[in-house]
């Protein structure tokens, strides 16, 4: 015990302990050296499933390294690397559902982006189906004048508005839809 | 002190005793009877085959009859140590050939084995009968025809999870018509088409054939007449895979495996057609060993099966099985003693499957015998590892594999750390353990202050700082195989507990924070251990000594440093630390 002791006080002199770069380089240094550790606890918003740890832990360095694939990881041997996706049900192996929301309403929707070939179509299939109206979108004032803005959140958390991105960009990146109120949505679209 | 039991007496007494230990232990009685123990000793183990040479070996036991040598570390299997690292059996089997002409056995793991090693297998050793190369690499189908060719006792043949290169399916040709002495073979890893007719003719002349594992190439439509023709089978591995559903061929399957009455073991199943598995339902109540870790069987059937298996000893499976599949595995199968749940999409982001925590908590209540443990899961609480400990007192391998890496306790986010305390403070037997999820210091005081039977413990992506090793160096007595990557460990624990690990077989750690200085350091004061850093990037030396090495691999050896190392490896010698920079 003696020697657990001594050696515990020895650990805490950080100037003799061995340092692997230069001085003053210390967090950044323990960071990359430790890999991805993440050392801030994932938020209570996080929600389990989601493999994104990115923005809202801070760590900006370290959100790409968490996704990339590391070597060895998960621990098993290759003949059992191929994933064993079962097929998919047709609509399922198809589809590309995502949550819907409108402000207001009781109840959220689901919907088939894969089903629509552009905004256009996704933006009259919501009017639709929400029984709302929304004006013309432009790059630089978004949906200006209308009662309702169609705005979706996207892989980084972050709440977007819909039409900014090139279609592609946007079925890859949204992660659900919401229907926010006019008034509530000054600010969003306009510019940077 | 000559007077003890005539040496023929002792001889006999001994022949009784098989565990190396016991060995071990007689031989350190006093000088004759480690002499005759020596001379009568069958079966040797050698854990790493650089522990010691081969001229050592023959020369303490010069009347072996039964060699078991590993290779490469462990981590291997994960693609962590580089090609050629070194495990090449050639040298073994030369030195054998000229030994030990009576050599019956040789069984190798993690070993790279030539064609050249097998003929030698096959010319020189007239009485062979095992020959087990399990996750072994090096050999062609035309090593393997030679030893069809010539080995004429041969009972044994396991390739399991080699890697071959397969030149042709032909080598079971090789085989002679007047050859029937075959009980076990296992041919899983073969990928190219056997010769089908010379397979049955194989299985039907050998009527001592207990195993047959056979590659997934076998066709659906072969296997009822294989199993016609050995209704003795007690282990059987096969695809199950066919393009059309056929009545006749249903009933056919059906029919051979009613026929089967003595199999107890059942594994491959790949590409199973759903509508085929109740052929298998009258075998069930039979089998003790299921392996369905290769077969993509969804949750429905899969407890269908397993509900029947009432004398279940050892599950593999998919985690297609599920928490509802476990639950059953639970209620069905008291006799249960071993469960691997591996992971059916292990890249994938999300869970594609509903297997969580739960599963593995009502088997360790269900299951009373159930001592050994892989799981593979996204998401465990400290909560239920306690549970699972408090259930389980009487584990002994517990290998929990949280797929996404630092994971806390999904409930309090808190880090594993008192749930893992709580499986080495329960499981008091406790020999094997690999951590996951997100783990502090705390974890490695508890594995410390508790594991005092654990001998191999796997770590990846844990711990806070050098003290986490240091309580697991200084406390684990009977700690063997230490084995870490990516931890934030460095030279200060490793040099305080040096003298521990010429206690140990190996120490692998990579992607941690050992300087060279410190592996040249321990390569001059530990001569009885060989330092070997693995640096693919180029010579430790062209970098400063402060700088962490990538791969660091510590053994204990009577040998002194190997000579085949390749050129990414250095063994830090007492000579090193003299010629630094």
């Amino acid at each position: 015990m003696e020697g657990a002791v001594a050696y515990e006080s020895d650990l805490n002199l950080k100037a003799t302990e061995l340092r692997l770069g230069l001085p003053g380089s210390d967090e950044a240094e323990k960071e990359a050296l430790s890999g991805v550790r993440n050392n801030k606890r994932a938020s209570p918003d996080t929600s389990d499933e989601c493999g994104s740890k990115g923005s809202s832990n801070g760590d900006r360095e370290n959100a790409p390294a968490t996704k990339a694939q590391v070597v060895g990881w998960p621990p098993i041997r290759s003949f059992r690397k191929n994933s064993f996706q079962p097929k998919k049900t047709e609509a399922e192996a198809a589809g590309m559902f995502v949550k819907v929301s409108m402000d207001g309403a009781p109840y959220l929707r689901k919907i088939d982006l894969k089903v629509y070939k552009g905004y256009p179509e996704l933006l009259q299939a919501l009017q639709h189906m929400f029984k709302f109206t929304i004006g013309d979108y432009s790059e630089r004032e978004g949906y200006k004048g209308s009662e309702y803005v169609p705005t979706y959140e996207d892989k980084d958390g972050d709440w977007m508005l819909v039409g900014d991105v090139p279609w592609d960009m946007f079925m890859s990146s949204c992660k659900r839809l919401r229907i926010m109120k006019g008034s509530d949505a000054r600010g969003l679209g306009c510019g940077a | 002190m000559g007077y003890s039991f005539p040496e023929e007496v002792l001889e006999h007494v001994l022949s009784f005793i098989d565990s190396d230990s016991d060995r071990n232990s007689v031989s350190l009685v006093c000088k004759s009877w480690h002499d005759i123990e020596r001379w009568c000793r069958r079966r040797l183990f050698v854990g790493n085959c650089y522990a010691v040479s081969p001229a050592i070996a023959i020369r303490r036991f010069p009347e072996l009859r039964s060699v078991s040598l590993k290779g490469k570390p462990h981590f291997a299997d994960f693609n962590l140590v580089p090609h050629e690292w070194g495990g090449y059996a050639y040298p073994w089997i030369a030195a054998f050939a000229k030994a030990y002409p009576w050599l019956e056995e040789l069984r190798l793991k993690r070993m790279v084995v030539s064609d050249e090693a097998l003929e030698l297998i096959a010319k020189k050793f007239k009485n062979f009968r095992v020959l087990v190369m399990y996750s072994c690499e090096g050999f062609s189908t035309d090593g393997l025809a030679t030893i069809a060719a010539n080995c004429r006792n041969l009972k044994e043949l396991d390739l399991s999870e080699s890697e071959v290169d397969d030149v042709s399916g032909n080598w079971l040709s090789q085989f002679p018509d007047s050859y029937t002495s075959l009980e076990s073979l296992n041919i899983t890893s073969l990928s190219s088409e056997i010769r089908f007719s010379a397979l049955e003719r194989l299985v039907g002349r050998c009527p001592n054939l207990k195993t047959l594992k056979l590659s997934h190439s076998v066709p659906l439509d072969l296997l009822p007449n294989l199993l016609q023709k050995a209704p003795q089978l007690v282990e059987l591995g096969s695809g199950l895979h066919t393009k059309e559903v056929h009545p006749d061929l249903y009933s056919k399957l059906a029919g051979a495996f009613s026929g089967c009455k003595g199999l107890k073991r059942l594994c491959g199943l790949q590409d199973v057609v759903p509508s085929y598995l109740p052929t298998l339902y009258p075998i069930c109540v039979g089998l003790t060993s299921l392996n369905l870790s290769d077969a993509p069987i969804q949750c429905p059937e899969l407890i269908k099966l397993v509900s029947q298996c009432q004398n279940l000893q050892r599950l593999w499976v998919l985690d297609y099985i599920e928490d509802t599949g476990l639950n059953a595995l639970a209620e069905s199968c008291k006799d249960l003693r071993e469960l691997r749940v591996f992971p059916s999409d292990p890249f994938g982001q999300e869970p594609n499957v509903s297997l969580t925590e739960q599963g593995l908590v009502s088997v360790s209540a269900g299951c009373p015998k159930l001592h050994s443990v892989l799981y593979f899961c996204r998401r465990m609480s400290n909560v239920a590892l306690s549970t699972i400990a408090r259930n389980r007192p009487n584990l002994t391998h517990f290998r929990l594999c949280i797929i996404e890496r630092f994971r806390p306790d999904y409930i309090t986010l808190e880090p594993l750390d008192v749930g893992f305390g709580a499986i080495v403070e329960h499981c008091k037997d406790l020999k094997r353990l690999s951590l996951s999820g997100l783990l502090t210091d705390r974890v490695f005081e508890y594995i410390g202050s508790h594991g005092k039977k654990l001998e191999m413990l796997s770590l990846a992506f844990a711990g806070d700082s050098d003290l986490g090793l240091h309580h697991v160096l200084s406390g684990c007595k009977s700690l063997r195989k230490l084995e870490i990557r990516d931890c934030p460990f460095g030279d200060k624990a490793l040099l305080a507990n040096a003298a521990k690990l010429e206690t140990m077989r190996s120490l692998w750690m990579s992607a941690c924070q050992v300087s060279y200085r410190a592996c040249k350091l321990l390569g001059q004061k530990m001569p009885r251990l060989n330092v070997e850093v693995i640096a693919e990037q180029g010579h430790p030396d062209s970098s400063p000594d402060e700088y962490p090495v990538e791969k660091l691999y510590i053994y204990r050896t009577v040998s002194g440093p190997r000579s085949d190392m390749p050129s990414f490896v250095w063994t830090m010698d007492k000579n090193s630390a003299l010629s630094s920079s």
